[in-house]
């Protein structure tokens, strides 16, 4: 008796003294997209350098889970501000309204997603079309949709070269991987009369099946292990982020798409059709409660960070172009509610 | 009918002819032959994963620094002459050191040139001008030659990561930087350096600054936790099942399910984690007091089964000559069997503490694969663990990154071969053999 009494005892404390944990919260926390990750720690701990603010927490849970936990309502025990590699969704901002949540939107600049191989193999140049068709489940031939018959890049165009199609990219669970399909896939399903000529869903089901028979390649979520394999397989392209091109430039060199190479201008240009936007969100409701995000905000914003020569550049941050820069800040500094 | 049935066979014999005795020992040859192909085998594959991760990570434990003439002006670390910690802690040293800088190669005049010039030394080097000044604050006023920290390019290309052969366009170094470090070469202003920084500092974007001690706290803290409750749990639940319990339905189910629970896979753990010890207690996110307490849920099962069978090991004529002399079952398993087993316990405790120590799956769901820089104070503050650390480093884009990761692993590695040699060395020393 007097046992089970104790156990009771034990178990009525912790959940007594728990919420006394969730209360006590002095540090922003960050949640949100594997891409945006890199930057937004940068911010950070420039932030915690510099401010007598503590270092903000940022966690990397993808886009899509780093939503789910912003949205998750008011309150010290959900995070203030989440990153994303793009936009919020529909259904997300109705279950941020839902519970209670008003949202700023703060666009930070843009990622290029890149085609790259080896230095000792020559460069490609390719169009998204001839992408689509090297990658797709089921490509039209003949006005017909068949499973993909490719197995050399030579057989898709002359011009390319006679070597077995082999791509690493990353696993659907990616942003990355998102952010390419809509891209180039979609984009370039669109240019197909037979598959344009699907209803909504059928053309999904094609734009978005990758092949499954060995020529393209799901290599993880890691792109350093990306970078690795194509050192070693001089045959092989890969898809991934353009900062690990940038910090990769003595191994690799990255495709030329639609006629533009993977430079940082032609990116921040946009001239270089597969760039996404960055984005992140800040809780409106937590804006003096912890103390620190409308700092935390001014430093994300300011010239130093997300300019043309700030750290974020160094980092691989494509920047806004000036004028767009300029206002998000003002937007951005203001805490403009986001409305959709 | 009256046939007799005597059997037709002929008698087996053993062959001992020569033929045969000789494929009786090149079999046996062969087998050993197997086993020492397959030991050497796996020593080599042990060999090679090690090789490489000593020799792409053992640069981490050294450091570029390069010595700069910095004027240390009166006016800019302390205007009023006070000498005060506080203000020579604040002052501003970064800007001394680009002064510095532009000062040395004053040929450098273009906007963009000049952030390279600033990008030989780390963002951290006026962290270093500072530490050197408060040591000995009569320096200020004068101008003296400091050595700081270089930034991880820079760092890099000194240790040979980056090759100055290869044409600019493919390299990070560019030309004039490399001009500007073989200017301070020729003048023995940069050395390698003993990496203090990578023992003593918390995680942080700037490889060259980026430290374990913030997941190495993280992970002691951690793993306290686990050990204060998966170690008494684990050895009462082994003592009662093992000398207590009745033989029954019930407690061969309890057993079935512990030997299951050793098997299931970590990140359930985690998920169990996030359902009941964020959702329902409301305990905080990223605490190694939330980490300690599921990876205490996942090693509890190698304790429970490492406990009963150093039980199942101690004699029956134990506990029977302590009965027979009058002990309580109480006394019997306090005084004599539990003291018998405690090598064995502590040797299965260690093997599972040496697992939560590698352990990162069921973190993730608990919110500690995060960035934290700060090291953590307690059990409630924000940390992650040695092998996250890991696996963050290894999915950072900058190349000097690579270096940290293997040298954080040598690390790890060190850390479970010690407790490894602990659980080896307790049972040695303390096993008795009946």
């Amino acid at each position: 008796m007097i046992k089970n009494k104790l156990a009771v005892a034990a178990v009525a404390g912790l959940v007594l003294t728990a919420p006394a944990f969730a209360e006590a919260r002095d540090q922003i926390r960050i949640v949100g997209s594997s891409t945006v990750f890199p930057f937004s720690t940068a911010v950070a701990e420039n932030f915690g350098r510099s401010t007598s603010f503590k270092t903000p927490v940022v966690e990397s849970t993808g886009s899509g889970g780093g939503m789910k936990l912003f949205c998750a309502g008011v309150g010290t025990e959900h995070p203030d501000i989440t990153n994303a590699s793009r936009r919020m969704k529909k259904s997300e901002f109705e279950t941020c309204t839902k519970n209670g949540i008003t949202v700023t939107e703060v666009k930070v600049g843009f990622d290029g997603i890149v085609l790259a191989n080896a230095k000792s193999a020559p460069q490609f140049s390719l169009t998204k079309k001839q992408i689509f068709l090297a990658l797709a489940k089921q490509v039209p031939v003949d006005g017909k949709l068949v499973d993909n018959p490719y197995s050399n890049w030579s057989q898709i165009d002359s011009s390319l070269p006679n070597e077995p199609i082999e791509v690493l990219g990353p696993p659907p669970t990616s942003g990355t991987r998102d952010a390419f399909v809509e891209l180039v896939m979609e984009e370039a399903a669109e240019e197909f009369p037979e598959i344009k000529s699907l209803d909504k869903a059928g053309f999904k089901q094609v734009a978005h099946a990758m092949r499954e028979d060995g020529a393209f390649v799901e290599a993880g979520e890691n792109d350093n292990l990306i970078v690795q394999k194509l050192e070693a397989n001089p045959v092989a392209l890969g898809i991934f982020g353009f900062s690990f091109l940038d910090q990769n430039a003595d191994k690799l060199h990255g495709s030329i798409v639609e006629g533009v190479a993977p430079e940082f201008e032609k990116i921040a240009s946009g001239e270089y059709g597969v760039s996404r936007s960055l984005y992140f969100y800040v809780k409106q409701e937590h804006v003096g409660t912890i103390p620190g995000i409308k700092e935390f905000v001014a430093e994300f914003t300011s010239e130093k960070a997300w300019g043309e020569d700030g750290y974020l550049v160094e980092k691989g941050l494509i920047p806004l172009p000036d004028a767009d820069r300029k206002a998000m800040h003002d937007a951005a500094n203001g805490l403009a509610p986001l409305s959709m | 009918m009256t046939e007799s049935t005597i059997p037709t066979t002929t008698l087996r014999r053993v062959d001992l002819s020569e033929a045969r005795l000789k494929r009786r020992y090149a079999a046996e040859r062969r087998f050993r032959l197997y086993g020492i192909a397959a030991i050497v085998t796996a020593l080599g594959i042990l060999g090679l994963l090690i090789g490489t991760i000593v020799a792409n990570g053992y640069t981490a434990f050294q450091q570029t620094y390069v010595a700069i003439p910095v004027y240390l002006d009166a006016q800019a670390i302390d205007p009023q002459g006070s000498r005060d910690a506080e203000t020579l802690r604040r002052a501003d040293y970064q800007s001394l050191v680009k002064q510095s800088l532009r000062d040395l190669f004053p040929e450098v005049t273009g906007r963009r040139d000049k952030i390279k010039l600033y990008g030989l030394v780390s963002n951290a080097a006026g962290d270093d001008v500072r530490d050197q000044v408060m040591d000995d604050p009569s320096m200020i006023g004068t101008t003296q030659t400091l050595w700081m920290r270089s930034s991880d390019d820079i760092d890099s290309l000194i240790k040979g990561a980056i090759d100055r052969r290869l044409p600019e366009d493919d390299r990070r170094v560019k030309d004039n930087e490399i001009g500007w470090i073989e200017t301070l070469e020729a003048q023995g202003n940069v050395e390698l350096r003993f990496n203090k920084a990578f023992f003593t500092s918390g995680d942080s974007r700037e490889p060259e600054q980026a430290g374990i001690w913030g997941a190495a706290v993280g992970s002691a803290y951690t793993l306290m936790i686990t050990l204060l409750l998966s170690f008494p749990i684990g050895v009462l639940s082994a003592v009662y099942l093992e000398e207590f319990a009745p033989k029954n339905r019930l407690t061969d189910l309890i057993e079935v399910n512990i030997n299951n629970l050793a098997a299931v896979p970590s990140i359930i753990f985690g998920l169990l984690g996030l359902a009941v010890f964020l959702g329902t207690f409301g305990l905080p996110r990223s605490a190694p007091l939330v980490g300690g307490m599921v990876l205490a849920l996942m090693t509890l099962p190698t304790i429970i089964i490492a406990a009963r069978a150093a039980l199942k090991a101690v004699p029956p004529s134990i506990r029977e000559a302590a009965l027979g002399i009058g002990a309580s079952p109480l006394q019997v398993v306090t005084h004599h069997v539990l003291p018998l087993a405690l090598p064995g316990v502590m040797t299965g405790t260690i093997i599972g503490m040496a697992q939560a120590l590698g352990e990162t799956a069921p973190l993730l769901m608990i919110g500690m694969v995060a960035f934290i820089v700060d090291v953590p104070g307690g059990v409630t503050d924000p940390a992650t663990v040695l092998p996250v650390q890991i696996y963050l480093w290894a999915d950072s884009p900058e190349r000097a990154f690579v270096e940290k990761t293997n040298g954080a692993i040598m690390v790890l590695l060190a850390f479970l071969i010690v407790m490894n040699a602990l659980a080896v060395l307790l049972r040695k020393r303390f096993e008795r053999q009946w």
